[in-house]
């Protein structure tokens, strides 16, 4: 009988999964539909000449010990050179720029300034207790064994030794609307709407919704500053690779999973596209959960409330990716040249984060979406070229569930888009060369992220720890035997950390089952 | 447009029978069945107990929960459902069923009728209609609730066969145990399957709603001779306890009902292993059930002989060293097996057959409260099983 185990899927959680298996002396077979690794995180070439990371392109949550003990800097992970700003665009005048932690410039209200300093320190101090939880598979919810027992007792210690204080204000903040945390915090509408970006980006929320603080605390578990990657986000991804490929494991190409295999609630391996049969001791699936189970698992070989549980699982996704060749540095009104290169955020109030979330709630697009703006040419030239640039933008809210479907609007869409960039940049357009637009039923069909989600699913209480992806698939073992959960749909979920595939191959080398 | 839902200003729902079951209910008892208005008794309990032994009684089972359950996927959700494997009911049979929780615990029994090549019949004690469609996710099937658009009587007896031979069913005889035939009944189809509730030789009549009442007649004026009575709901539960068929929210908690978990009971705990198949496609509860063949169950189901003539009912259930092991949960005197027999529920290890249990019953005498500690004798089987049953052709007296 085979040792093999097959992973389904060569995004980056795929990746660092199949190098700890590999490194641990087992037989590695990656799978990958695409013709390049990496998922969504990746580089590739939307107009000739031109690059861009294709839907993630900021680097914030990495696992530090994952880029340790894969060494990736050996194997290409280089940091380009950004000074990890976020400028929160005016378009009356000057930015608001900061760094996480102090505000730098633009404020107009003078008392957000320390306002701003503590309150992000004490975010930070909250989101240690999330990030403490992400190096293992969550608590289970029984007391069956001491392990199930001790496993819950260590996360309410844990929150106990946050003191009295701070365990409190987590308890208070953690279901609060972002909204009326920011109105209690702060006065200034600039800041006000860029945080409110970092508390939705990615979820069909909006800043008055329950659960963004949540979403804030997630996104401050990794470094609060974001990063910059040489080679854009494809570039960890072929390092990822390339450590799982010196570890033993072998990647295919260009090779799409039509089906993973059950025989008497064991997975025995997969059915390519192609018809090929490929057996295995083990199947990891680094797909979002819907997918896996619904497409190539098939709900028949689940319990009947599972398959519910999976089927009603909230994956709407509301982010589209605009990608624009510049012929020309945009001019962003009184940004400095030097800012340019930093996280541009076109969010001039938490009111303007909200007004834009409306419309998605109706299955319509916000005529006036908020954008995270990346022009990673600055920092890495190789993306463009000479004297040319790309902007990559996050523009949100663009609903997975548009009325009348996303080809008869989508040429209205990017209009839209570029005129609100217009109205930041004026002359924009004349710059533009060729632009590409990936709205979330694109970004479902070339990357396979069902209902577009960036994280594989909404990133709520209800979808969090022990209840990721839905409750009885929160420890990456699934009821199918030798089956498991590796991607960004299992605990701790979403962004590019690594953390559920190396939490998913520690589970699959201690023989874990569900 | 839909049509304006108004069933909730009915509290009370009357079956295609009412009109000859309130005629022929004597006594005016009533109960409630699904929201049905259904007779207690009609003249007396013993002796409409005694017809259905001796000659043949027709229990109205209109507010049985019928599904219909069609589609290309029909077969493979009917065997993700229930515990047993459904591609060994050939279509013209009907087989009991239950099924089953994530956890292998029984959220209900039924039977499948399996009406022509991939359409299935599925009838229950409980309300399913949501458990169905959350087990229909995965599947390409249609299922429908058909409560209201089939009619039902069940004529069981040894003068049932010859009944149904009066009405001119020709060739009924012929139909084995768990097999159905349709007939023609004033111009429309009527379905006979040979299947019951009493343990007894006896058939189940399905019709359209507005053929009721001239089958109800027709079958009667058939059944003069043969003795033929209503059925009340008390006399039908004798024999089903003579029977030891177990019913729902009576022997077992359906597990959907359940709030605390050592509530309920797998089909193993209620001496269904025999409908358990794990060689057949993957069903709901299938790994909690497989886990439960290792690590073994925690109750067992038991059939007992009571000593003396007081049913047990409610009756805590004692070992040889006086400690509680479980509970009565059906009790009656059974007048064919001249014992006080009873259903119950002990905890594993205890209740193997021929082990000795004690049940300890109380009863009234003129108001003043008895108690005693019957020894019980743990049955292999049911307590009434006569041959009749199974026989083909069945006997027509």
């Amino acid at each position: 009988m085979t040792k093999r185990i097959i992973i389904v899927g060569a995004g980056h959680n795929g990746l660092v999964c199949a190098a700890y298996l590999a490194r641990a002396g087992r037989e590695v077979l990656v799978l990958e539909a695409n013709a390049q690794v990496g998922g969504a995180a990746v580089t590739r070439t939307f107009a000739p000449g031109y690059q861009v990371p294709a839907v993630a392109h900021l680097l914030y949550g990495f696992d530090p010990v994952i880029e340790r003990e894969l060494q990736l800097r050996q194997h290409g992970l280089t940091d380009a050179k950004s000074r990890g700003l976020t400028v929160a665009l005016n378009p009356n005048g000057a930015p608001l720029v900061h760094d996480g932690r102090q505000v730098l410039s633009g404020l107009s209200h003078a008392e957000d300034r320390q306002a701003f300093a503590d309150f992000m320190h004490k975010m930070r101090r909250l989101a240690v207790l999330l990030k403490r939880q992400h190096g293992r598979t969550p608590p289970k919810l029984t007391w069956a064994s001491w392990r199930d027992a001790w496993s819950l007792v260590r996360l309410a210690l844990q929150m106990r030794l946050l003191g009295r204080a701070d365990m409190r204000e987590l308890l208070r903040m953690i279901t609060m609307p972002m909204h009326d945390v920011l109105e209690e915090s702060f006065a200034d509408d600039l800041l006000k709407g860029a945080l409110a970006v970092d508390a939705v980006l990615g979820t069909k929320l909006g800043p008055r919704s329950g659960n963004t603080v949540l979403n804030f605390l997630h996104r401050h578990t990794g470094a609060s500053a974001p990063r910059v990657p040489v080679g854009g986000m494809g570039a960890v991804s072929e390092s990822l690779a390339s450590a799982a490929r010196a570890a033993g494991a072998q990647i295919r190409l260009g090779t799409r999973v039509a089906a993973i295999n059950i025989e008497s609630g064991r997975a025995t391996g997969v059915t390519l596209a192609s018809g090929e049969v490929i057996g295995a001791s083990t199947v990891v699936s680094g797909a979002d959960p819907k997918t896996t189970f619904e497409h190539l698992v098939g709900l028949q070989h689940l319990e009947a409330e599972l398959a519910r549980r999976i089927h009603h699982m909230r994956c709407e996704g509301t982010a589209a990716k605009l990608h624009v060749a510049l012929r020309a540095l945009p001019q962003f009104t009184g940004v400095e040249v030097a800012l340019v290169g930093e996280r541009l955020l076109i969010a001039p109030s938490a009111l303007y984060v909200d007004e834009a979330f409306n419309p998605a709630k109706y299955g319509e697009y916000s005529s006036d979406p908020i954008l995270e703006i990346s022009i990673p040419s600055i920092a890495d030239p190789t993306l463009a070229p000479a004297g040319h640039h790309v902007l990559s933008a996050i523009v949100q809210y663009a609903p997975a569930q548009l009325t009348g479907g996303w080809e008869a609007q989508r040429a209205a869409f990017e209009a839209r888009v570029l005129a609100v960039l217009e109205r930041y940049a004026p002359g924009f357009g004349s710059h533009v060369v060729a632009t590409e637009l990936l709205t979330p039923a694109d970004l479902e069909a070339q990357f396979g992220l069902r209902g577009g989600h960036w994280h594989h699913g909404e990133l709520t209480l209800d979808q969090y720890l022990t209840l990721r992806p839905v409750p009885g698939l929160g420890h990456y073992a699934t009821p199918v035997q030798a089956l498991y959960l590796c991607g960004a749909g299992c605990h701790p979920g979403g962004g590019v950390m690594g953390v559920a595939g190396r939490n998913a191959a520690c589970v699959i080398l201690q023989g874990g089952v569900s | 447009m839909r049509t304006p839902r108004e069933h909730f200003r009915q509290v009370v729902k009357y079956t295609p029978f009412h009109s000859r079951t309130a005629v022929a209910n004597e006594l005016n008892l009533w109960h409630r069945w699904r929201d049905y208005s259904v007779a207690d008794a009609y003249f007396d309990v013993s002796l409409e107990y005694t017809a259905l032994r001796n000659t043949c009684a027709v229990f109205d089972i209109s507010p049985m929960t019928k599904h219909r359950i069609t589609g290309p996927d029909a077969l493979g959700f009917m065997n993700r459902l229930v515990t047993r494997d459904v591609a060994k009911i050939k279509p013209g049979r009907v087989g009991y069923a239950v099924w089953c929780d994530e956890h292998g615990q029984v959220v209900d029994d039924g039977t499948i009728f399996h009406l022509s090549p991939g359409v299935y019949r599925l009838c229950s004690q409980e309300r399913q209609l949501d458990w169905l469609h959350t087990a229909r996710l995965g599947f390409d099937v249609t299922v429908v609730e058909e409560t209201e658009d089939v009619a039902a009587l069940s004529l069981q007896g040894p003068t049932s066969c010859a009944t149904l031979c009066a009405l001119g069913l020709t060739g009924v005889e012929t139909l084995t145990p768990f097999a159905m035939r349709s007939f023609v009944f004033g111009g429309t189809e009527l379905m006979v399957s040979r299947t019951g509730f009493t343990g007894d030789l006896g058939y189940e009549l399905w019709i359209d709603p507005d053929q009721a009442e001239a089958l109800w007649d027709a079958l009667f004026e058939a059944g003069i001779l043969y003795g033929i009575r209503p059925l009340g709901t008390h006399a039908l539960d004798i024999a089903r306890i003579e029977a030891g068929y177990i019913q729902a929210g009576v022997d077992f908690l359906p597990a959907d009902h359940a709030i605390r978990a050592d509530r309920t009971r797998s089909p193993f705990e209620l001496d269904l292993a025999w409908l358990v198949d794990f060689s057949k496609p993957h069903f709901t509860g299938r790994r909690a059930l497989l886990a439960e063949q290792s690590r073994g169950s925690r109750y067992r189901f038991v059939r007992l002989d009571v000593a003396g003539n007081k049913p047990a009912t409610d009756a805590y259930v004692y070992d040889a060293k006086h400690r509680v092991v479980g509970a009565v949960t059906s009790a009656v005197w059974s007048p064919m097996s001249k014992a006080s027999i009873a259903l119950a529920s002990v905890a594993m290890p205890h209740g193997a057959v021929g082990t000795p249990l004690w049940a300890e019953i109380y009863y009234q005498k003129e108001l003043k409260w008895n108690r005693t500690n019957a020894e019980c004798t743990v049955l292999a089987g049911p307590s009434y099983a006569p041959p009749r049953r199974k026989m083909t052709p069945a006997p027509l007296r």
